[in-house]
């Protein structure tokens, strides 16, 4: 600010400024001080459903993986069993969600090995990712993925979420992307409408009910899904793939005028 | 003021050449067959729209059993194949036998993901070991990994999806994919002004890999109307 | 002892006059002091087995375990010095974790082992460290195939179809050799381990001691584990009852 040379004009036509380098012509490459992150998705999986029921947790996701509107990878498991009382699912880019999974098994590994019969509990994973979550976010650098952990803890259901701002939430019904605009109120209506906590069978329905409409209304989405369970009796197991129920029936009503 | 450099250039498309970088404009894939799997490529490099080189070999080595197909920027690529080629070379004596397909692919992997945002690379990794026999990994832009059975990839796979969706069978004899593999090039080739010129096929076994050229004048002819 | 080195003792980074570096020499004393630990490969994975010596009745059980998890697929068994091994066990578990990071699969435990010895090699070379007090042994079963090595402070490492470090390690190569361990399971083995840790434990010197037994096997589904509660207690009686047996006969001998 007080250097009296900082405004200097050059002493001779393209040559330097003083206390600069020489300005070569043509056009001025200027050394780059930013980095550019990944502003965007590029292999993208759609909506994780997810619910509580009286005596565990649900999770399920298609098996697509899309390439902007390509349906380019048909078989892309992105519920991971973390542990037999902890699932994850995760919806978003697909890179990041294989990179998020390694360090998680990892994780795993790395307690297995100290063989202290201590295991990581539903809401410590769910805390310490909205950590990594938020973390990544402010290098501006987040992983684009919104996760769903579920599991039990302390004998009661537990789901949580977080996104790829760092984000969270939890709540007995949790659904991303699409499912939070189209299956959710459906799960809520009929969470409300019943007083007692839903039986397996029953979120088993609202489930499958969920996964066709969003695959009626949802363009990204895929009818072959796996499902997640963890139940306080029948402990943890991923199901699948299994096929979305269709009705098309209404397309022989409709007549154009 | 005499200017060196291209930057007053008009920027139309007949001067695009001029500061456009090479690419692999690409129709690439490769497909199991029993006993191991097929790699195939057409041979167009092109800067813009000029065609810088016709016959490029787009299959490149990375070990004696693992080749890769490679889409995206020519520069980038080739640079990942060489530092892939290198690493796993050097894991092969480390380990004292001839490296895995996984383990190729996920080096591949790994470099495609921490670079993914300087990098444009699409790439198909292919090979056989005694693990697993014959396989193929995509890892497309965004650095993600997946093992599939049959994988096109470049510009020109957007043309045929359906073709090889409706093709495509598990355990094919070697003649039978080597015929899915060129067809489906083929077509691809001729809907896609990136890709062009001949089919150069890799049909990689257990003895290692075999070449073969299908020059532009004996591809197979489908409906041109 | 004080004049076995005459000087050239004391440093790792000096050879003696007829081509020894005792350093090295000593660490592989700190190893003989300790509790015997063997390996026997099967046909179907390896069984791993420790003479924990007890020290005080005043130790809680089960501390300070002389068997360890590296990876899922691979376990570690030491003799020596515990805060010696401990480091090794930690540097294992960053060169598996590594290796899967790098290249997605599995760690080799051809290749492990290379990394391992080199890194204890690495400690007989410097005047400013000393010698790993520890041998190790480890085992694995991947893709099938059971693999085992034993590296010693030297950074010496072979690799086994049967191995013994510690106190008794020649009774106990005796005892394994007697074994037709080319025919035999994990199931069985497990057996053959307690008896051996059993017979050569010797009694008058060392009172009390824990015998620890892990598999990494087809019946573990490749991981290496402690083996199950009642595999534990079944090898332990029949160990038992093996020294019992044996000091009868003794006794009718006399």
């Amino acid at each position: 600010m007080f250097d009296p040379m900082a405004n200097a004009p050059p002493l001779w036509s393209n040559g330097p400024t003083p206390g600069s380098f020489y300005n070569f012509p043509g056009p001025q490459t200027k050394p780059n001080d930013h980095f550019t992150h990944s502003q965007s998705p590029v292999t993208t999986a759609t909506s994780i459903v997810a619910l509580a029921y009286d005596k565990g947790i649900m999770i399920a996701g298609d098996l697509l993986a899309s390439y902007g509107s390509l349906a380019r990878y048909r078989n892309c498991p992105r519920i991971m069993e973390v542990n037999d009382n902890i699932l994850l699912g995760a919806g978003g880019d697909y890179a990041d969600f294989q990179y998020v999974k390694s360090f998680i098994e990892q994780k795993i590994i790395d307690e297995e090995c100290l063989d202290d019969g201590i295991k990581l509990k539903p809401k410590s994973l769910y805390c310490w990712l909205t950590r990594v979550m938020y973390q990544r976010r402010n290098k501006f650098d987040p992983l684009w993925n919104n996760l769903v952990i579920g599991g039990i803890q302390d004998g009661t259901p537990f789901l949580g979420t977080v996104d790829k701002l760092g984000t969270a939430y939890t709540d007995r019904a949790i659904c991303t992307g699409y499912g939070a605009h189209i299956a959710l109120p459906m799960i809520r209506d009929a969470i409300e409408k019943k007083a007692q906590p839903l039986t397996q069978a029953e979120a088993r329905a609202l489930i499958e009910k969920s996964l066709e409409v969003l695959f009626y209304r949802d363009a990204r989405s895929y009818p072959k899904y796996q499902l997640g369970i963890i139940d306080q009796d029948e402990g943890v197991k991923i199901e699948g793939p299994l096929s979305v129920s269709q009705n098309w029936n209404i397309a022989t009503i409709i007549k154009s005028v | 003021m005499p200017m060196l450099g291209i930057e007053n250039s008009i920027m139309d498309d007949s001067n695009d050449w001029r500061n456009a970088a090479h690419s692999t404009g690409t129709s690439i894939m490769a497909a199991e067959f029993d006993g191991g799997v097929i790699i195939g490529a057409d041979s167009r490099t092109t800067t813009g729209a000029y065609i810088a080189n016709r016959v490029t070999d787009k299959l490149t080595k990375v070990t004696d059993h693992i080749y890769c197909c490679r889409s995206g920027s020519a520069a980038d690529t080739q640079a990942i194949a060489d530092i892939v080629s290198y690493h796993l070379n050097f894991h092969g004596m480390e380990l004292g036998e001839e490296p895995l397909v996984e383990v190729g692919a996920a080096i591949f992997k790994e470099l495609c993901y921490n670079y993914r945002d300087s990098l444009t690379a699409g790439i198909l990794v292919a090979g056989w070991d005694k693990r697993k026999g014959g396989q193929i990994y995509s890892v497309p832009i965004g650095g993600m990994c997946v093992r599939q059975q049959v994988s096109i990839g470049g510009s020109g796979s957007s043309y045929v999806y359906g073709y090889v969706d409706a093709n495509f069978k598990p355990n094919m004899s070697k003649e039978e994919c080597i015929k899915f593999v060129t067809n489906t090039l083929a077509l691809a080739m001729s809907r896609d002004g990136s890709s062009g010129g001949v089919v150069r096929l890799g049909i990689l076994t257990e003895a290692g890999i075999e070449r073969k050229v299908i020059l532009g004048t004996d591809l197979p002819k489908f409906f041109e109307g | 002892m004080s004049s076995i080195g005459t000087g050239y003792d004391l440093s790792a980074s000096q050879f003696s006059p007829d081509g020894r570096v005792f350093q090295v020499e000593y660490a592989m004393k700190a190893v003989e002091n300790s509790g015997t630990v063997i390996g026997l490969k099967g046909t179907d994975g390896i069984v791993l087995a420790a003479e924990k010596l007890i020290l005080s009745k005043l130790h809680e059980p089960s501390t300070n375990r002389r068997i360890f998890n590296i990876d899922r697929h691979i376990g570690m068994a030491f003799s020596g010095l515990i805060a010696d091994a401990r480091q090794i066990v930690e540097i294992a578990r960053k060169e598996a974790a590594n290796y899967r990071s790098q290249y997605g699969t599995n760690i080799p435990l051809k290749y492990l082992n290379d990394r391992v010895s080199m890194y204890m090699h690495a400690y007989t070379l410097y005047s400013a460290v000393r010698p790993y007090g520890c041998s190790v042994i480890l085992a694995s079963y991947d893709e099938n195939e059971p693999q085992m090595y034993l590296i010693d402070p030297s950074g010496v490492s072979y690799g086994f179809h049967g191995c013994a470090t510690g106190k008794a390690k020649q009774s106990a190569k005796t005892e394994i050799e007697k074994l037709k361990l080319g025919n035999m399971t994990c199931k069985d083995i497990v057996k053959e381990a307690a008896k051996i840790i059993y017979i050569v434990h010797d009694e008058l010197k060392d009172k009390n001691f824990e015998l620890e037994l892990s598999w990494v096997c087809k019946d573990s589904n490749g991981l290496h584990v402690k083996v199950p509660e009642s595999v534990y207690a079944d090898a332990e009686r029949a160990a038992k009852q093996a020294m019992e047996a044996d000091s009868e006969s003794d006794t009718e001998d006399m």
